[in-house]
């Protein structure tokens, strides 16, 4: 037996993945001062498979040149601005 | 782009290229926006596409189509933390008669809307169609940042995140009960290595379902293709907000298992993907007709998860709707009126006739998380004391195995268990 597969942080699993970034962020807080007090105990940094939220100096910060488009996020909390990226911006997976 | 289409069909993925080639064929001018640089791009699933239903549109196309592997095994694992009960059917008819093939998306989803094309169809990438154009509340286009396009009839074959669908008002927010979190890596392997592991042959390949592994009501998936893995979990987004467990520490979880890591070590990581699939069910349907709109695929929650099916889900609903249209066309009316046959004939087809007869399927697994996270455990636990060889007599055992089944669950527990899944499948 060789040793086990080396365990990769979503960051370097972000490298394999295509994106053709979009200047114009696709996501957004809608109301930045109801995630001061977040109801839901910032659901949008828990379910996000790609790590694309995060709480810094009292606020949400969007890396949203990570996101894969999945959706989560905004069926989580509706607080969370989401549409689609301009045409042929965003994820362009090579395998799927 | 003045010009007014027959039908304008938002995604190019099976349900819309389908919808679109069955209009173009009949001489419907169609026009398909796709908002990702080329079909497939933005499309991700953890299975297969089906024999049966492609092959209504494309006969014999495993010969020419993108494929990896037909699938020639189904394996259903139940996990426990370091063990496995393994339930699995290979068949030589899937090798004479084939029923399913693993493919990548990004591969096969541009093979099959070039079908279209080719049957007519005008295919437009990298062009999102972000809101429909509403005239007496009636669909009559679609609004793009290269402008708006006008039709008789918008198919909106736009996804699971259906903006149109939404936009139209035939669809609220998605629920966090009816849609899951998948979360997939594509693992390179040599071909020859993942033969041996799975013991097929050159073209076969398995398809595998795996429960119990983790805590909660997840499941696992894995896929063999030509020369790479296909591995995912799924987590209901209800179940991942409550747990507080997180998509890709779930996912390492499920790779990590000894069962597991050994079918994927010295693997590459080739890419990362998630993807929401819409498993609620009949109930979470969406409406799927309006007067100038007709839903499809994944956008109207056309997911059979009980089956593992979608894509042929998504292709039928396609060439229905398609078929819709062409009538609608002769007729030159689009109402809401004759576009309900296209629900009537979803109702009538397996599609909808399937979703109806496991509708109460989704709720019952998230009422009885225990099929998932105990009854796997059990299973293990049982198997394991049935093998040991030791001085215990086998008439002591069988006491202490019942003992060990009864403790963890009772024997009224068990027998309301086994009826109230017999009368949900039955």
């Amino acid at each position: 037996m060789t040793t086990a597969q080396r365990t990769l942080s979503i960051t370097d699993k972000l490298y394999r993945d295509r994106y053709k970034v979009d200047e114009e962020p696709h996501l957004w807080i809608k109301d930045p001062n109801m995630c001061v007090k977040c109801p839901f105990n910032f659901v949008c940094i828990r379910v996000c498979p790609t790590d694309v939220y995060k709480w810094e100096e009292n606020k949400i910060t969007i890396t949203y040149d990570a996101c894969v488009e999945c959706g989560a996020c905004h069926i989580a909390c509706y607080n969370v601005g989401w549409k689609h990226p301009k045409g042929g911006f965003g994820i362009s997976y090579k395998y799927g | 782009m003045a010009e007014k289409f027959d039908s304008i069909v938002v995604g190019a993925g099976p349900a819309g290229a389908a919808a679109a080639y069955t209009m173009a064929k009949a001489g419907l001018n169609v026009l398909v926006l796709e908002k990702g640089e080329k079909p497939g791009a933005k499309n991700v699933f953890g299975g297969v596409i089906f024999k049966h239903h492609t092959e209504q549109i494309a006969p014999d196309f495993w010969k020419t189509a993108p494929i990896e592997r037909r699938v020639v095994e189904y394996q259903y694992w139940f996990m426990s933390k370091e063990s496995h009960v393994l339930v699995s059917h290979r068949n030589q008819r899937f090798n004479s008669q084939y029923n399913a093939f693993t493919v990548h998306r990004a591969k096969f989803d541009p093979w099959f809307a070039k079908l279209a094309e080719d049957a007519g169809a005008t295919i437009i990438n990298r062009t999102t169609a972000d809101d429909v154009i509403k005239n007496n509340g009636k669909i009559v286009g679609v609004k793009t940042e290269r402008g708006d396009v006008y039709a008789d009839c918008v198919i909106a074959a736009d996804g699971v995140n259906s903006v149109l669908a939404r936009q139209a008002g035939l669809r609220g927010e998605l629920n966090p009960d009816a849609v899951v979190l998948a979360v997939k890596e594509v693992i390179a392997l040599p071909k020859q290595r993942i033969e041996e592991r799975f013991n097929v042959g050159p073209d076969e390949g398995v398809a595998a379902l795996l429960v119990g592994w983790g805590s909660g009501m997840h499941a696992g998936f894995l896929y063999t293709n030509r020369d790479t893995l296909s591995i995912g979990i799924g987590v209901s987004m209800r179940d991942l907000d409550k747990s507080g467990e997180r998509p890709n520490t779930l996912l390492e979880q499920f790779k990590s298992h000894p069962s597991i890591a050994p079918l994927i070590q010295d693997g590459e990581l080739k890419e990362y993907a998630a993807h929401l699939i819409p498993e609620g069910g009949y109930d979470h349907v969406a409406r799927v007709y309006m007067d100038g709109m007709l839903v499809v695929g994944d956008a109207a929650m056309l997911v059979n998860a009980i089956n593992w099916e979608g894509t042929n889900l998504a292709l039928t609903s396609g060439i229905i709707a398609g078929e819709t249209l062409i009538e609608a066309k002769k007729r030159a009316d689009f109402s809401s009126r004759t576009l309900s046959k296209y629900r009537k004939r979803l109702e009538e087809s397996f599609v909808l006739k399937d979703l109806r007869r496991f509708r109460n399927v989704p709720s019952f697994f998230s009422s009885h998380p225990h099929f998932f996270t105990l009854y796997p455990e059990l299973a293990n636990e049982l198997a394991y004391m049935w093998h040991i060889a030791d001085d215990e007599t086998k008439d002591a055992r069988i006491r202490r195995m019942k003992a060990t089944l009864f403790k963890r669950r009772s024997k009224l527990g068990l027998a309301r268990d086994a009826f109230n899944l017999w009368r949900l499948l039955s």
